[in-house]
């Protein structure tokens, strides 16, 4: 999400759900829709009976390419390689929007000197996709000024996710695919609000509103509202937090509903780091596998108990109610946020939820016209400047906010550890359909316990067949960093030499064994792929 | 544009448009079973039968397309015979047991027989009985409910793309159900069950929580994924015991299993209740295990002044910069902005993130 935002001033989906449905071309890379965002997934349906046709780019057979007219299955992270021969053949083919490139774009020239490499026949080789794939997944991109493309985590989780943000910026530039209704760049986000997490500055280099927090004037600003004296500092990411407690650089830690014990690359390592922290405190609802390694546990609520606003995916303020009193002694995060801020000596003092709402708009003008009368029935997607103002559906109709937006020159480089003759395997990690991401709220769902509570890794039936390995029967995937014991399902998502882990199950925590090599800017971990060796148990 | 008139009214509707959905924009009333606005139409149940000047015999109204100058009348004796020996018709083959029905008070053919005044039936006579097959944890399928309209068969086709049910068996056999009557095997996003005018297709866990009565229904938007999809919450007795969505927000109605399913973690029996502080010795770093004897139970004053205390004495120590604050996708925004500010202007430090990366 921070690529996107600084090629293009914004990290969010630049259309809205609903324009999905009038859609040309849907190009989904890296994101397993119907299973991560079923009910966009939907929407996709829809297009597809009003003659929308779906590419889909993954190393997994997902549910939805039954539905896709071309299916590009790549080798894990070979992504920059598969989107740069797409842009290649569309050059080529002289598909490529030169009014639009020269109107609002530039480094072109150089930019097109790095991909003469990438022939489809390159790219071939590289991706494992058959040539003739790239071309007709080209051609239908390429041809269409209607093309949304659609990403997640098989984009980012990589030690290169930043290039292959910076691939596809370029190859939606290159086709002038972007600020108009029904076309532009995707990226699917994972969790209910991490658009209003964003958004509200939970980042270490940007105040709310992505105010960036080095620049002397915008600090002055948000020192001026908040009475207090801000660090120049910018601030550590959450795997270098990790990292740092690993160093006993940081020395305590605040950690509000997450479980980095699950969700952190290398589990040991996490374990380890938070070990050597003088202080952590957990806020969650669960005693979940971070909490139990805290000094001081306290009780939250969860959605259902409180008031306030979740902004998803595609920038939409929507409401939250509360329906339900807390159990016992639980409290709502904002009245021990603020209860611990005064005891810190920076009183905050809120009637309402409103009221801090309203304070964030009075400093970041996307959400300045928004209010929770105005979104009691329905939602408003920022940017929202005043009152009147009915939102944004897609971004950039009047041109960039930083004017003309660059091409960006990527080039492939291979994940950081490929398989090799000890660790032949390439794990990929993701999500089902069922669980959801630690699994502290669904593992606690009997129901969803009951249909997919088990552990299992994916593996090809044809690998499956030489390793002599049975339907259902335990077998150990190791790494350089651990292992785990988990049940086989054979099956054709996956292909020869690729396994799969889904993260939610801790007794056979897919985390264990996965690498904590970073993309060097966004810090994000390469989840998708690492080196594994796979062996019989018994 | 097409000039009609329904029972005296005039009205123009775009080509198109069909008989059932031109009388709604009049707010007139037709009573439809099968029918469902999100679906294609199927003229399956004939209750929305009407008459139209110079077609010999009733038409289904959710079927036949506008045609110009049409005149429509939607109810008369001879309709709403028809309609109420279709409505008995059902009826002889349905249990009787709204009592104990879960969709009791929210049920289209319970409204309809009630509208109708059915109480005896003539058609009273052999009945369809069904053996239940499933073992799913998620969708109840009571088939002697069924009615045939097929409007689950319709939303898993063409909403949902799984075409896990289809008819099978023709005339008074017919039934409902997977590829060669197993239990359902599918995403169990209960789609169907959204759309089910009767008691045929529940969910399984709302069995014997409470119905209409006594229900408070809070409008929200789901916890799980970025979707936010808008859904409500059904309570009774401060407990959320059923979860819905309303065809008029964005999602159309349509939600996932987590979305439907997947909110009884709410009153799950362990949820933490009271502020705890440790009292196991710190972990060393290899010996993490999960034991019940970790933890005090303490107030929130001590918990939160103990917090505090230890945040200054490391922030004095180290400075600010040796704290940080792991914030949540999963809170509001409210309370992440609350949370950086706090890290932000109470602590010192831009130390602040969340888990987008993970």
């Amino acid at each position: 999400m921070a690529s996107l935002a600084t090629i293009f001033g914004s990290g969010a989906m630049t259309n809205t759900i609903r324009e999905i449905e009038g859609m040309e071309v849907i190009f989904i890379i890296g994101s397993n829709t119907k299973e991560t965002h079923p009910v966009i997934a939907n929407r996709m349906l829809k297009a597809v009976k009003k003659g929308a046709k779906i590419i889909i780019a993954d190393p997994r057979k997902v549910p939805l390419v039954r539905f896709s007219e071309i299916f590009l299955r790549l080798n894990p992270g070979t992504d920059v390689a598969l989107i740069n021969g797409i842009a290649h053949v569309i050059l080529k083919e002289g598909l490529n929007n030169r009014e639009f490139v020269i109107a609002r774009t530039d480094g072109f020239d150089k930019w097109k000197e790095s991909i003469e490499s990438f022939t489809p026949e390159n790219a071939s080789k590289i991706t494992g996709v058959p040539k003739e794939d790239i071309i007709k997944a080209a051609l239908l991109y390429g041809g269409s000024r209607k093309a949304g493309i659609f990403y997640t985590m098989g984009i980012t989780q990589h030690t290169h996710g930043t290039d292959n943000v910076n691939a596809i910026a370029n190859l939606a530039l290159l086709t002038g695919n972007i600020g108009k209704e029904h076309t532009g760049i995707n990226p699917l986000r994972g969790q209910n609000n991490v658009q209003g997490a964003c958004d509200a500055g939970c980042l270490p280099n940007v105040y709310p509103g992505y105010q960036r927090i080095d620049m002397p004037m915008v600090k002055k600003k948000f020192e001026e509202a908040w009475h207090a004296s801000l660090s120049d500092k910018e601030g550590l990411k959450s795997t270098e937090m990790i990292g740092s407690a690993y160093e006993e650089k940081l020395k305590a830690l605040y950690i509000m509903g997450e479980n980095p014990m699950l969700t952190d690359p290398n589990i040991e390592h996490t374990r380890k780091a938070l070990g050597k922290l003088d202080f952590l405190v957990v806020q969650d609802i669960f005693l979940t596998e971070t909490a139990a390694l805290a000094d001081v546990v306290l009780p939250a609520t969860c959605f259902a108990e409180k008031t306030g606003t979740f902004i998803n995916t595609e920038r939409k303020v929507q409401l939250v109610r509360k329906a339900v009193d807390p159990p016992g002694d639980a409290k709502e995060d904002m009245w021990i946020i603020s209860e611990l801020s005064g005891r810190m000596g920076h009183d905050m003092k809120y009637s309402s939820a409103e009221e801090v709402f309203e304070e964030l708009g009075r400093l970041w003008p996307a959400l300045s016209g928004i209010s929770y009368n105005r979104i009691r029935n329905h939602g408003i997607h920022w940017p929202c400047p005043t009152k009147d103002h009915p939102g944004t559906e897609y971004l950039y109709k009047a041109g960039f906010p930083r004017g003309r937006v660059s091409f960006t020159p990527v080039k492939y480089i291979p994940a950081a550890e490929p398989a090799d003759k000890d660790y032949p395997f390439v794990l990929t990690t993701g999500r089902n359909l069922f669980q959801y991401h630690s699994g502290s709220m669904t593992r606690r769902v009997a129901q969803i316990e009951a249909h997919a509570g088990e552990p299992y890794v994916e593996i090809n039936a044809e690998d499956a067949r030489k390793l002599g390995v049975k339907p259902d029967e335990k077998i150990k995937v190791s790494s350089r960093r651990g292992q785990v014991e988990i049940k086989a399902r054979i099956t054709d998502s996956v292909s020869e030499g690729t396994v799969f882990i889904p993260m939610h199950y801790k007794e056979a925590a897919a985390n264990v064994i996965t690498s904590d090599a970073l993309d060097p800017y966004a810090k994000t971990p390469e989840f998708k792929v690492c080196a594994v060796r796979i062996e019989k148990t018994a | 544009m097409l000039k009609l008139t329904i029972d005296g009214k005039t009205t123009e509707v775009p080509e198109g448009t069909t008989v059932l959905e031109a009388a709604r924009m009049l707010n007139i009333q037709i009573p439809t079973l099968c029918h469902h606005p999100k679906l294609t139409p199927f003229g399956g149940c004939r209750m929305c039968i009407v008459e139209v000047k110079g077609v010999p015999r009733p038409l289904t109204s959710c079927t036949t397309p506008v045609s110009e100058g049409m005149e429509v009348t939607t109810s008369s004796p001879e309709i709403e015979d028809l309609r109420r020996t279709v409505l008995e018709l059902i009826l002889s083959d349905h249990p009787n047991d709204c009592m104990i029905c879960e969709k009791a008070g929210d049920c289209t053919l319970q409204e309809l027989a009630y509208f109708y005044g059915i109480k005896e039936n003539r058609f009273a006579g052999e009945r369809r009985v069904y053996e239940k097959r499933d073992g799913n944890p998620f969708i109840e399928r009571d088939m002697e409910k069924c009615i045939l309209c097929g409007r689950c068969v319709k939303v898993c086709d063409e909403v949902q793309g799984v075409e896990a049910i289809d008819f099978t068996y023709r005339g008074f056999k017919s039934k409902i159900c997977p590829p060669f009557e197993k239990d359902l095997k599918c995403e169990f996003c209960g789609q169907c069950v959204a759309v089910c005018p009767t008691g045929a297709l529940t969910g399984r866990m709302w069995a014997l929580r409470g119905r209409q009565k006594d229900i408070k229904e809070v409008d929200t938007t789901c916890a799980y994924c970025g979707t936010g999809c808008n859904i409500t919450l059904h309570v009774r007795a401060n407990e959320v015991i059923r979860v819905t969505s309303k065809e008029d927000k964005w999602n159309e109605g349509w939600l996932c299993v987590k979305g439907r399913f997947g909110y009884t973690f709410i009153n799950s029996p362990d949820r933490l209740t009271k502020p705890m502080i440790r009292i196991a010795p710190k972990l060393s770093a290899n010996s993490y295990q999960l034991t019940a004897n970790l933890f005090k139970e303490v107030s929130w004053d001590e918990a939160l002044d103990y917090t505090a205390q230890r945040l200054k004495e490391i922030k004095g120590k180290h400075g600010p910069d040796a704290i940080a604050g792991l914030s949540s996708a999963r809170c509001t925004t409210e309370e992440n902005y609350l949370f950086q500010k706090f890290v932000r202007a109470g602590l010192g430090t831009n130390n602040i993130d969340h888990c987008a990366r993970l």
